[in-house]
């Protein structure tokens, strides 16, 4: 039980059904200024290459050093070469940023999983791995997708690079509370639509600012269903509603995930976190600012026609036409994005056919990601149309666990490149990426404008339609297949 | 951080909705380590013909006349009016460094995205939030070259000739950006008090402690 004087609001606190979300804000404020502000105390920071050197180098100008340097885990992940490691980074920029982040863990005492680590990976799949995600806590990080955490129960958001240095300098960052929404979503999802069709669904419902401001709560029969892997795909993509923070309560699969993770207590320290964690859930009748329903039994597997993610389609829908569009920002956006992406009005989605594929990012990266991709591809080749398909394992386990289990001959076999663990052709910084005019089926996160290379084509899709996709040279509804590859239901 | 009192400029208005922090800054100019330097390269794919790559002479581009920052009087402007959701998706401070290196001072829009709404205020640019229709207005102020005047003590902004129109701003931010003070000082002043809930925190959930 907290002790009071840290909650403010504390009889209010007893009195009242509470959201999972607000739970885990009155236990970490350390102070509130008059305007609502508070001051949080952060309990797990994760940090990579591309959006800490300033903060560190920040940290150093002032003589600052970081306060819990323990609760800190860093690895290189956006910038990382997935293929001849052992030859160097080439990239002159990249290799200095990498570096610098070696050195500056070095410096300052902190954790640090290096490109020869098998522990390398993204950081929003090694921190769940490492059990370094635990429920209740605070997690942040200089990346959007920290709100992956969330499906943890942990109150997770991404930062800017100030924050991070701020977070360092002081394990605390000021931050306002979010308004609460509840996505409800309740039914089975049919065969060969899983967690990224639901989430996509969902943006597309909502829009993509439809949760600024918000943290959304993922919950109802079908979320407690779902695996931790999915659970994580989910939350991940809170913030390509707006949401810097996903949730979802803690359950059985929580604890089940968590039980001998590296960092996960143990013994009789594992007893008393686990009773507590049973707690972090939202109360009967806590009060939500929005409900959303969500019937999963309706869902089809979703494809992305646009550049932005709220810009999606059912597989059995076509490209919309912006003559159709009263309002007229939205209908200039759509005509924009049709005439980036080289789509026609009215096209049938099973129509597009992707030049290249990559399976990977922190969306859609782990073990249960890539095995139903390999489900769809075992026994099969990709179409001759495909230039190039790429499998990138979000970290050194998962690719090593994935190899136990044969999958990497899988993919090899059916004519994928199965590479070294990091953030890749999600964003393309390293040299995997689009070449201008590409169209690329894609299990990551986000389809903006250049962001898998300039003049790049994005289409958002699960491992399944991924794989199905590289098989067929097109966008395919694979769910008749489903039973036959042994992925009777969708979510698992 | 550079404090923000009053402004009075151009304002460009870029005529997009849900324009996100890879347009603004694309990922390959993120291999800097510095904050320094990016304002050559903001929103570099609509700004440029040719592609973009870290190390590229400025003076050696193809810059792409039907992009507004292109065009005169546009390319001084310190004020970029923007609509819906602006600065969503990737947490990149990078995009409000180009920003500002770029020599904006402020952006006006309907709505922000909320990790760009907060790293413009660790940096000195004030977003600036007004209703939509008010923005239409600004919109046309701005498209006849009106400037604008920023004041924010007062929380108003007024195209010249124009009534004053009032906006809100968090007070705290407000404070910090008038005065420019450094926030990690003003947050270790309460170092005690952090040190207090550290030791309540360890008692009440004690694993996160054991590492």
């Amino acid at each position: 039980m907290l002790v009071g004087g840290f909650a403010r609001s504390e009889d209010h606190w007893l009195m009242q059904a509470q959201t999972l979300f607000e739970k885990l804000w009155q236990a970490h404020v350390v102070d509130e200024d008059d305007e609502g502000n508070c001051l949080l105390y952060v309990d797990r920071h994760l940090v990579y290459e591309v959006t800490s050197p300033q903060a560190f180098e920040g940290l150093r100008e002032a003589g600052r050093q970081p306060w819990r340097p323990e609760t800190v885990i860093a690895t290189p992940d956006h910038n990382v070469p997935t293929r001849e490691r052992a030859q160097g980074i080439t990239d002159p920029l990249s290799r200095a940023q990498i570096e610098q982040l070696g050195r500056n863990c070095a410096d300052y005492g902190i954790t640090h999983f290096g490109l020869g680590d098998r522990r390398q990976g993204v950081i929003h799949v090694i921190g769940p791995e490492q059990g370094a995600t635990l429920p209740g806590m605070t997690v942040v990080a200089g990346d959007s997708h920290t709100s992956t955490h969330g499906a943890f129960a942990a109150l997770a958001f991404g930062v800017g690079t100030s924050e991070v240095e701020h977070v360092l300098a002081t394990q605390c960052l000021w931050a306002r509370r979010m308004r609460s929404m509840l996505v409800r979503v309740e039914g089975a999802l049919p065969a060969g639509v899983g967690a990224k069709d639901l989430i996509l669904a969902i943006i597309g419902r909502i829009g993509t600012a439809g949760a600024n401001g918000c943290a959304i709560e993922f919950g109802g029969s079908t979320i407690r269903s779902l695996s931790m892997e999915s659970r994580m795909t989910l939350c991940n993509m809170a913030i390509e509603a707006g949401a810097r923070v996903g949730l979802v309560a803690v359950d059985d699969v929580t604890i089940d995930y968590l039980a001998g993770r590296p960092l996960a207590p143990s013994g009789d320290l594992w007893e008393r976190a686990v009773t507590h964690w049973r707690t972090l859930r939202s109360d009967e009748g806590a009060p939500f600012d929005r409900v959303v329903d969500i019937d999963a039994s309706s869902l089809l597997p979703m494809v992305t026609w646009g550049t932005s993610p709220e810009m999606v389609a059912p597989i059995d829908g076509r490209v919309p036409d912006p003559a159709q569009e009263a309002n007229p920002v939205r209908r200039a956006a759509i005509a924009h994005a049709l005439d980036y992406m080289g789509l026609t009005a009215g096209t049938p989605m099973t129509e597009i056919a992707p030049d290249k594929v990559f399976i990977g990012s922190c969306t859609n990266a782990r073990i249960e990601d890539l095995r139903a991709a390999a489900a769809v591809l075992r026994g099969r080749r990709i179409a001759s149309s495909i230039r190039q398909a790429l499998v990138v394992p979000g970290s050194g386990l998962v690719k090593a666990q994935a190899e136990a289990e044969g999958l990497d001959r899988v993919f090899v076999e059916a004519g994928f490149e199965w590479r070294e663990p990091g953030c890749s052709m999600c964003l393309g910084m390293n040299e995997d990426r689009l070449a201008p005019g590409e169209r690329c089926a894609s299990t990551s996160n986000r389809n903006f404008e250049g962001r898998q290379g300039a003049g790049g084509r994005t289409h958002l899709v699960s491992p399944v339609m991924a794989a199905a996709a590289a098989v067929a040279g097109h966008f395919t509804d694979w769910s008749a297949n489903m039973a036959s590859v042994g992925l009777t239901e969708g979510a698992r | 951080m550079d404090a923000f009192t009053t402004l009075h400029a151009l304002a460009a208005p870029l005529e997009r909705s849900n324009v996100d922090t890879d347009a603004i800054l694309p990922k390959q100019f993120m291999k800097s380590i510095r904050r320094s330097g990016f304002g050559p390269n903001l929103f570099d794919a609509w700004r440029y013909l040719d592609t973009g790559h870290p190390g590229q002479d400025p003076a050696q581009r193809q810059p792409n006349p039907a992009f507004l920052l292109n065009q005169a009087p546009y390319r001084d402007a310190q004020i970029l009016l923007a609509r819906e959701n602006f600065g969503c998706g990737s947490s990149r401070e990078h995009a409000v460094w180009a920003l500002k290196d770029f020599g904006f001072r402020a952006v006006i829009a309907p709505s922000f995205a909320d990790i760009f709404h907060g790293n413009c205020l660790k940096n000195g640019l004030l977003p600036v939030t007004l209703d939509a229709a008010t923005v239409d207005a600004l919109f046309q102020a701005a498209g006849a070259g009106v400037r604008l005047r920023i004041d924010l003590a007062a929380q108003t902004v007024a195209p010249d000739g124009g009534v004053p129109i009032p906006f809100r701003i968090d007070a705290a931010a407000k404070e910090r950006l008038l005065s420019g003070l450094d926030e990690i000082e003003l947050t270790l002043q309460r170092a005690a008090r952090i040190r207090e809930y550290e030791a309540l925190h360890r008692h009440n959930e004690p694993w996160l402690f054991a590492q």
